[in-house]
């Protein structure tokens, strides 16, 4: 397993220059190889969705990818969500409903919801909740993330 | 500005502040310890069967690997109790020639990366003979049944009865007897953050740096030391962001015990990250139970007397530091839960099995006696012919303090007005309206309602009631305000996701006027915070608040005392607040950041009557308090495939004064979601050779938003003496009465049919299987 591949990953629009094994998944790839650690891994078969990442604006679980697949393309990270000190709505409106408890499956739900409201911004109620069901959290029940991606997607509609 | 002034109505407590915590962790920017570089990635060889004798092990040529003969010198993990027929059994770091359970560590391999590590492993060939394994505690308890360890002269390795005298005499004048047979199956907490630890020699002083994810950082310490024969000193034990723990991560991980070994030797830094399967197999299960409990009622449906027997199945190993007895110790005490009865005569046992260890989780046995004493009031309603919550009514504890059949002493509650205003507020005359109205249409909709308290904040004297060798308690607070006007509070506790730093904040700005916003909560580093238990048991709030409450208030007089020195007057025509001490009544003021300058550089101008510095230490430990709360649950059953809609869930709970509801709300929807998962999906499932077939998040299944409703949440603030913030803790009682509320509603539901479902969780299969037994199952739309 020593055939390592050179491959460029785009993150938060800054290019990382890696050489990975071609089972290197993007999710470790982004961790270990990129050293962005907001991206956490929960059960690395593809069920958590603790590791959701943005590729070309969509949300993908990067467990279940290898980073070999993500190659040039653009890769957005929880890091990459605040505009400098300004919060994205909809880290401000996780911190404003109470939508995280431990935090490790945060990163996740707010890549998760903002892919999610930047492709379909008049998403209805019932189909976020829908969407939302893809993640897994064992601290909030789930109350207080529906609320916030609610609150965040009103904003994100009138910005 | 608004001005917050202890007293002056405008307090920080009782205020849902934003968490301090959040703002690192919604950017990305927590520390987790997966989150760590490392010179050396460590991958456990793990046992694929239950039972078996260790043959031989091959590693490939050149590999790193620990194995049990190079841990020799090791002590075994061997917590003690003192009482209950307690029998001490040894927990060996790496399985020492006989494999006990499905997932026990063999081996521990050691390379550069992850990647070669777990290469490795899977090249290391390990034969092993094997014997028959135990799985279930009823198998284990049998006459003749193999022993699970040697050295012991039955499974059975923790006992306890509580027999009220005249017992027998009180059953005998029942005019009904109801009885329950359940069976609670073993679940995982199932943190989402799996298990890490990260262990870095330093060669200039010798010391190994553990960073993992405990809940319980200087017992992590004392525990690996204590194995290892090193000094306490030599060793620094940190919890950074700990990605939730739910019990799971209280209990020493032998792993850790291996990793600082490891970097002692090859003296450099290890690091090891638990996979998913490996946290599903062979992290810490719970609640595997089978309890009977019989009750005897009056003729006016009083409970009179209570019967019971708990076998509980405790694995292969006791965990550290409770022991075994944890679960079994818990039932026995607490199963007559909030109601009213005098006369008890319950055994329980802790058996152990070929199977992974059990350590506490989220309610620690409640949730199971909750579970199951609800079944027998539900059923003792049928046979009176009442409403469920009738008959709690007329059973449920109103004089305080109460001392119950077992002992415990419970201070001030609303056990009957949570029930009333929960009754009110989800309209059971409505619901059994409509509930009729569904019926008549072929749908099942149900009802259910649990009410229990939660023993929280219990300090040293109720764990030494458990003959614990280790009795957890106290909690202890260094608060110091430094010379830059800052404030520290260094606390024993490890919060990990409960917003404690938030909350005691919030206690700690009410006493010195100063706001939260300035208050650093500094936990998780035993090179920083003072020896304490960590977080666990819903104590932190109560325990670690009250510390901070007495340093707090020692820090007050203090500063009161050198305001009157600068400002010329009296103590008690002083009040501190945003940042200040003002004279009452006039515009005199002096800011606490330049008194606190003062203390440590300009003592001299105090002429010897107040000491230099600002810190103070509070200790608190108390006897504990008990929240309660009545949980109800609304589902519809479908009959045809089994299948359980949660419609709605109200929680009317009591958990004395609330420092932050915002947080308060969130723990209570977390506890209730994992009860909803554990009443109806969560479970880990043995085949009869010992493997476990639920080794994923797609088989072990813990709710998505698909399965949690709408929580519905009210609350009652009954101020207790036995707290002195007047807080009660909170962080169980969610998931102690959910699965209670749904089972019974979910039997409520199936009530026409005639059967009862005793089990947890109460999947499809188990439901349908129950419909099919009834033989009542409607052929053409009606039943038969």
């Amino acid at each position: 397993m020593s055939d390592k591949t050179d491959i460029t990953l785009i993150i938060n629009g800054q290019s990382h220059a890696i050489r990975v094994e071609s089972r290197r998944t993007l999710a470790d790839a982004i961790r270990e190889d990129c050293g962005q650690t907001g991206t956490h891994i929960g059960c690395e078969h593809g069920v958590c969705g603790a590791c959701t990442v943005l590729v070309n604006g969509e949300p993908v679980r990067a467990c279940l990818m290898f980073a070999q697949q993500a190659d040039g393309k653009q890769i957005r990270t929880v890091e990459g969500l605040a505009n400098g000190d300004e919060m994205h709505p909809m880290q401000r409106a996780f911190m404003e409903n109470h939508g995280l408890q431990c935090g490790f499956c945060t990163p996740g739900f707010l890549m998760l919801a903002v892919g999610v409201l930047e492709r379909e911004p008049d998403i209805s109620d019932r189909d976020l909740v829908d969407v939302l069901s893809s993640n897994l959290c064992r601290c909030t029940g789930y109350q207080n993330i529906i609320k916030a991606v609610r609150a965040a997607a009103v904003e994100m509609r009138q910005s | 500005m608004t001005v917050h002034t202890k007293g002056s109505g405008t307090t920080w407590v009782g205020r849902s502040i934003r968490r301090l915590e959040d703002p690192a962790l919604v950017t990305g920017r927590g520390r987790f310890t997966a989150d760590m570089p490392a010179t050396h990635w460590v991958r456990f060889v793990r046992s694929s069967v239950a039972a078996g004798t260790i043959e031989n092990i091959t590693a490939p040529e050149r590999a790193g690997i620990v194995t049990a003969k190079d841990l020799a010198k090791l002590k075994p993990i061997r917590p003690m109790l003192s009482k209950f027929n307690y029998v001490a059994v040894g927990q060996p770091i790496l399985a020492d020639g006989v494999v006990r359970f499905t997932g026990e560590s063999i081996a521990a391999v050691y390379a550069p990366s992850k990647d070669q590590a777990e290469d490795i492993a899977d090249q290391v060939e390990v034969e092993i003979s094997e014997g028959a394994p135990l799985i279930d505690a009823m198998d284990a308890l049998a006459e003749g049944a193999p022993l699970v360890h040697a050295d012991t002269k039955h499974n059975v390795i923790v006992e306890g009865r509580i027999a009220t005298p005249g017992f027998e005499d009180v059953w005998k004048t029942a005019h009904k007897v109801l009885h329950v047979e359940a069976r609670s199956h073993r679940q995982n907490a199932t943190p989402m953050e799996t298990r890490a630890g990260h262990a870095a020699y330093d060669g200039s002083t010798g010391r190994v740096t553990l960073t993992c994810t405990t809940q319980m950082p200087h017992l992590t310490r004392t525990a690996v030391c204590d194995i290892l024969g090193i000094p306490e000193s030599d060793l620094r034990v940190v919890a950074p962001d700990v990605g939730g723990g739910f019990g799971q991560k209280m209990s020493l991980a032998p792993e850790y015990v291996l990793l600082v070994w490891l970097a002692r030797k090859l003296r450099s830094s290890v690091a090891w990250t638990e996979d998913r399967r490996e946290n599903l197999i062979a992290s810490f299960h719970s609640r595997d139970q089978h309890v009977q409990l019989e009750g005897a009622f009056d003729k006016s449906g009083k409970l009179l007397a209570l019967r019971g027997d708990i076998v509980a199945n405790i694995g292969a190993y006791s965990c550290f530091p409770t022991t075994c007895g944890v679960e079994p110790l818990m039932a026995l005490a607490e199963l007559p839960g909030p109601y009213d009865v005098r006369a008890y005569d319950c055994r329980s046992r802790g058996v152990m099995t070929n199977t992974c260890p059990m350590a506490p989780y989220r309610g620690v046995s409640r949730p199971v006696i909750t579970f199951v004493l609800e079944r027998l009031m539900d059923k003792a309603a049928a046979a009176f012919g009442i409403e469920p919550t009738e008959l709690r009514r007329r059973n449920l504890i109103d004089k305080f303090p109460y001392t119950s059949a077992t002992g415990l002493v419970f201070d001030d509650g609303s056990y009957k007005e949570t029930m009333e205003m929960a009754i009110k507020a989800i309209d059971l005359d409505a619901f059994r309206k409509r509930q009729k109205i569904a019926r008549d249409a072929g749908r099942y909709l149900g009802i259910g309602f649990a009410t229990f308290s939660e023993r929280t904040g219990y300090g040293s004297p109720a764990f030494a009631a458990r003959g614990m060798e280790i009795t957890p308690g106290f909690e202890t607070v260094y608060l110091t305000i430094d010379p830059s006007g800052f404030v520290e509070a260094r606390i024993g506790s490890s919060p990990h996701g409960q917003g404690l730093r938030t909350s005691l904040a919030q206690i700690i700005a009410d006493e010195i006027g100063i706001d939260p916003e300035f208050i650093k909560v500094v936990h998780g580093d035993t090179d920083r915070s003072p020896y304490g238990w960590g977080t666990f048991a819903s104590r932190s709030l109560v325990l670690s608040g009250g510390a901070s409450l007495l340093a707090a208030q020692k820090i007050r007089a203090k500063l009161l005392k050198m305001a009157s020195h600068f400002l010329e007057a009296a103590p008690e025509d002083i009040t501190l607040q945003s940042g200040s001490a003002h004279v009452i009544g006039t515009d005199r003021s002096v800011t606490i950041a330049s008194m606190a300058r003062a203390a440590y550089h300009q003592t001299h101008i105090f002429k010897g009557e107040i000491e230099p510095g600002l810190t103070e230490t509070g200790t608190y430990d108390p006897s504990g308090t008990f929240s309660n709360a009545c949980h109800v649950a609304i589902v519809e059953v479908d009959i045809e495939t089994g299948r359980v809609e949660m419609e709605k869930f109200l929680v009317v709970e009591d958990a004395g004064l609330i420092i932050n509801p915002m947080i308060a709300d969130g723990q209570v929807h977390g506890g209730v979601a994992q009860g909803i998962g554990n009443a109806l999906l969560e479970e880990i499932i043995y085949d009869e050779t010992g493997n476990i077939l639920t080794s994923t998040l797609a088989d072990f299944l813990p709710p998505t938003t698909h399965e949690i409703p709408e929580i519905e949440l009210h609350h009652v603030e009954t101020l207790t003496g036995n707290s002195i913030t007047k807080a009660k803790g909170l962080g169980e009682g969610g998931a102690i009465g959910a699965p209670a509320a749904v089972i019974s509603a979910i039997n409520d539901a199936l009530s026409p049919f005639g059967i009862s479902i005793d089990e947890m969780p109460a999947t499809p299969q188990r439901i349908r299987a129950a419909l099919r037994s009834s033989g009542k199952l409607p052929s053409n739309g009606k039943l038969a």
